[in-house]
C-alpha cells in the first residue's frame, strides 16, 4: 500500500489504482491458488508501470508474482494451463491493444474449453488490462475493445465505474470459474471514492441501478457512468428524474435489470466509451426494444465515441471521445425537453 | 540420436555439431527387449484403432474430420510409456496417437468421434478437442502452435505444487514457425519448467514440404536460441525416440527444466482423411514406406525373443475386441440432448 492511499483511506476514500492493488492481495491472502504474471509486475521491475502490483511479490513471493517476458501468447497460455490444473491466474495484458496479441489463446482456448471438454475441464483466470482515451496516448494504446469478448461466448467482461466496485468486482473475477476481462480505466485511475469492505465480493452477472430516477434510464458501464451520475444531479435541479443502470458485468449481461428500468421510465440512452458502430450499445439497444416495443416513450439514443482512430492531438481526441454534454443532450431528447 | 542443442545439461554452448548419441545422456535405463514390446504394444494399439478409423470412414460408417497418425506410431508410444498416468498431455486435431499413448479409455474416444452423449466431451468437442482429464488428455486444440503456452501452465502448477508432474506438449513441424512456438520455449527455459516439447516433425505442414517453410534443418536446432537441451532423434527407430524420450521426462521430473524433441517422422494418410497427397513426390513416399516404423518395430520385436508371432496375434486380438466393444458403445449410444447446448458455456456461478 502506498503512502498516499493509506493517508487517503484514513477519510474512508481510496483510489481506483489503490483498489486494484488491495483486491489482488486480500484475493493473494485469501486462496494461495491465486497467482499472478504478466510484465514488469514484481517488484524488482517496479510492480508494474501502473504500480497496481506494487508490493505482492515482496509479500507473498516471486513464485506467486511472476515478471513475465514481453509474451502475451506465453502470458495467456501460461494463465489457462495453470487455471486447468487448479490454480486461479490473474494476467495482466498492460494496455488492452496488446491483447490483441493473444487473442488466439484468449477466443480459441480460454473461453471455448469448457464447453469443448464438455464441462470437464473450465479455465478460471483473470485477465486484467487497462486503457481508454483522453490521456493523449493515440492509435494503439487507448482503444476500448471490450465488445470483442462480449461477442464471445464462455468469456466474462468486467468494467467499473468506482473504486469500491473496482475492488469488489476484481475479486469477484479472480473468484469465478470462467475467464473473466477486467478492464482499468487509466483516466480516472487516480480518482477516489468511498473504500469497500475488505473481502466483500460483488458477484458478476448483476447490474447495480446506481441512481434511481422514474423519467430516463442512463444505461452503462464504466467512465460514461462517472459522468452519468453528475449529469442527473444537474437535471435533477429541473425537474428531470434519471434512473442509472451500471452493467458492472458487461456480458453475460443482466438483461432483466436493464428492461426493469426501462419498463419503469420508457425512455433509455445507452452510453459507453467505445466507438458507437457494433459497439455494445447496439445490443444493449437491441434487447431493449425487443423486449420493450409498446411501452417506450421516445427512440433509445446511443452515446460513444466515433468511429475513428484514437487520435493524439487533443484537439482531435477530445472530438473523437464521448462528450457528457452529448449524455445531456440525448437525455432531453427522450425527453422532447 | 543426435544432440542437436546449442546448450549443455549446465547451459554451456555446445561444441559445433552437438553432442554423439551417447554423450549427455543422462538416462540410465536401458532399452530391454521388454521395454521394446510396451512401445509396440501402445504402437500396435494407435495402429489398429487408427485402421479401424479408416475403414469406417471409407465405408460411410462414420462421418467425422479425422487427421489418421499412420507412420507416426511409435513417436508417441516410446514417449507415452514413459509417462504416469497423472502427467499431463496437450496436443493437436493430429492427436490420436498421443491420447492413446497416455491412455484414454477407447469407449469415451469413440464415442466422441460418433457425436455421442457418451463421448469423452458429451459430443460437444469432436475429434479436434478430445479432453480427458483422468488420463491428463488436457488439451487437444485444432489452433496449430497453441498448445505450447498452455502446457507451460500446467507446468507451471506442477512447479507451485511441487506435485512431481510432468507435461508433455505435442506438435508438428509447422507449429515451430509460429509465434506462440518461441514465447512458449523461451518462458519454459526461464521457469525451468517441467515440460517436454515433442516436434513431431512429418515434414509436411497440411501441403508445404518442410524445407520450404523452415529456414533450420533441424527443429532441434531451435532449442539452442532458448538455452534449452534439444534433440533430433529418428522417431520412427523406437529404441532412439524411447531414450531421447525417457532423458526429457527424467529431466523435467527431476525440475531440470524442459526439453525440445524433435522426432522425425511421415504420415501415410496426408494431412485430413481423404487428401490425395499430390504433393508428395512417389519416390519420397516409396523411400518412407520402405521404412515403415510398424513392421520395422514388430520385426525387432520378434527378433529380440521376447514375444512370439502367436502372442503378437493374441494381442491383436485382445485389441481389436477392445475396438468392436467401444464401437458398439459408440453406436448404441445417444446423442446429446438438445439443451445440452446450453449447458457448459459458463459454471455454475454464473
Amino acid at each position: 500500500m502506498t503512502t498516499a492511499a493509506a493517508s487517503a483511506d484514513k477519510a474512508g476514500v481510496i483510489t481506483f489504482t489503490e483498489a486494484f492493488s488491495r483486491a489482488l492481495h486480500d484475493a493473494m491472502e485469501m486462496d494461495p491458488t491465486v497467482i499472478m504474471l504478466g510484465e514488469d509486475i514484481a517488484d524488482e521491475e517496479g510492480g508494474g508501470i501502473f504500480k497496481v502490483t506494487k508490493g505482492l511479490s515482496t509479500k507473498f513471493g516471486g513464485h506467486r508474482v511472476r515478471t513475465t517476458p514481453i509474451s502475451e501468447q506465453a502470458i495467456i497460455g501460461a494463465a489457462i494451463g495453470a487455471s486447468l490444473a487448479g490454480m486461479r491466474p490473474v494476467a495482466e495484458i498492460m494496455l488492452m491493444n496488446f491483447i490483441t496479441v493473444p487473442m488466439d489463446q484468449i477466443v480459441n482456448h480460454a473461453a471455448k474449453l469448457r464447453f469443448m471438454s464438455g464441462g470437464q475441464t473450465h479455465v478460471p483466470i483473470t485477465i486484467r488490462t487497462r486503457t481508454g482515451a483522453g490521456a493523449g496516448t493515440g492509435g494503439q494504446h487507448s482503444d476500448m475493445l471490450e465488445a470483442w469478448f462480449a461477442h464471445v461466448a464462455g468469456m466474462k467482461v468486467v468494467v467499473p465505474s468506482t473504486p469500491a466496485d473496482a475492488y469488489g468486482l476484481l475479486l469477484g473475477c479472480i473468484f469465478d470459474d470462467d475467464p473473466c476481462l477486467f478492464i482499468e480505466d487509466q483516466l480516472t485511475r487516480a480518482q477516489t471514492g468511498p473504500a469497500p469492505v475488505k473481502g466483500e465480493i460483488i458477484k458478476l452477472g448483476k447490474a447495480h441501478v446506481a441512481r434511481v430516477g422514474t423519467d430516463v434510464s442512463i444505461v452503462g458501464y464504466g467512465r460514461p457512468i462517472r459522468d452519468a451520475h453528475v449529469i442527473a444531479e444537474k437535471l435533477a435541479a429541473e425537474g428531470i428524474s434519471v434512473e442509472i443502470v451500471d452493467l458492472r458485468t458487461v456480458s453475460p449481461m443482466d438483461t432483466e435489470t436493464v428492461l426493469e428500468s426501462v419498463a419503469k421510465t420508457g425512455r433509455a440512452v445507452v452510453v459507453h466509451e467505445a466507438p458507437k458502430s457494433f459497439g455494445c450499445g447496439a445490443e444493449i439497444v437491441a434487447r431493449i426494444q425487443e423486449a420493450l416495443y409498446g411501452q417506450l416513450k421516445a427512440p433509445v439514443l446511443r452515446v460513444a465515441s466515433r468511429d475513428v482512430t484514437v487520435p493524439f492531438s487533443r484537439v482531435l481526441e477530445a472530438e473523437y471521445l464521448y462528450k457528457a454534454a452529448d449524455i445531456e443532450a440525448a437525455v432531453r431528447k427522450t425527453l422532447g425537453r | 540420436m543426435t544432440n542437436s542443442s546449442g546448450a549443455s545439461r549446465d547451459g554451456r554452448p555446445a561444441g559445433a555439431g552437438g553432442a554423439s548419441a551417447t554423450a549427455g545422456s543422462r538416462s540410465s535405463a536401458a532399452f530391454t527387449p521388454q521395454a521394446l514390446l510396451e512401445v509396440w504394444r501402445k504402437a500396435r494399439l494407435i495402429n489398429l484403432v487408427d485402421e479401424k478409423f479408416r475403414t469406417l470412414l471409407r465405408s460411410g460408417r462414420l462421418a467425422a474430420v479425422y487427421y489418421s497418425p499412420r507412420g507416426q506410431e511409435i513417436v508417441a508410444a516410446a514417449m507415452g510409456v514413459h509417462l504416469q498416468p497423472t502427467d499431463y498431455l496437450v496436443t493437436t486435431y493430429r492427436g490420436i496417437h498421443d491420447q492413446l499413448a497416455k491412455g484414454i479409455p477407447l469407449k469415451p474416444l469413440f464415442a466422441e468421434y460418433y457425436a455421442k452423449a457418451t463421448g469423452a466431451c458429451k459430443g460437444k468437442g469432436g475429434p479436434m478437442h478430445i479432453t480427458h482429464p483422468q488420463t491428463g488428455v488436457m488439451v487437444t486444440t485444432g489452433i496449430v502452435g497453441s498448445g505450447l503456452p498452455i502446457a507451460n501452465g500446467l507446468a507451471w502448477a506442477s512447479q507451485l505444487k511441487k506435485d512431481g508432474r510432468v507435461t508433455l506438449v505435442t506438435f508438428g513441424d509447422g507449429a515451430s514457425n509460429i509465434g506462440a512456438f518461441h514465447e512458449a520455449l523461451n518462458l519454459a527455459s526461464l521457469w525451468k519448467l517441467p515440460v517436454v516439447f515433442l516436434c513431431q516433425n512429418n515434414l509436411y505442414g497440411e501441403s508445404s514440404k518442410y524445407e520450404k517453410c523452415t529456414a533450420v534443418d533441424h527443429i532441434g536446432e531451435r532449442a539452442a536460441s532458448y538455452r534449452m537441451p534439444g534433440v533430433t532423434v529418428d522417431g520412427n527407430d523406437a529404441e532412439a525416440m524411447w531414450r531421447a524420450s525417457a532423458e526429457a521426462v527424467e529431466r523435467a521430473r527431476a525440475g531440470e527444466g524442459p526439453t525440445l524433441i524433435e522426432a522425425k517422422t511421415f504420415r501415410f494418410m496426408g494431412h485430413y482423411f481423404g487428401d490425395p497427397g499430390a504433393y508428395i513426390p512417389k519416390e519420397e513416399y516409396d523411400a518412407h514406406l520402405a521404412k515403415d516404423p510398424m513392421p520395422r518395430t514388430r520385426a525387432a520385436v520378434l527378433a529380440s525373443g521376447i514375444a512370439t508371432e502367436a502372442e503378437l496375434a493374441q494381442y491383436d486380438a485382445e485389441v481389436n475386441a477392445q475396438i468392436e466393444e467401444a464401437l458398439q458403445f459408440a453406436a448404441d449410444s445417444p446423442f446429446p440432448d438438445v439443451g445440452e447446448i446450453d449447458i457448459d458455456v459458463y459454471g455454475a456461478t454464473a
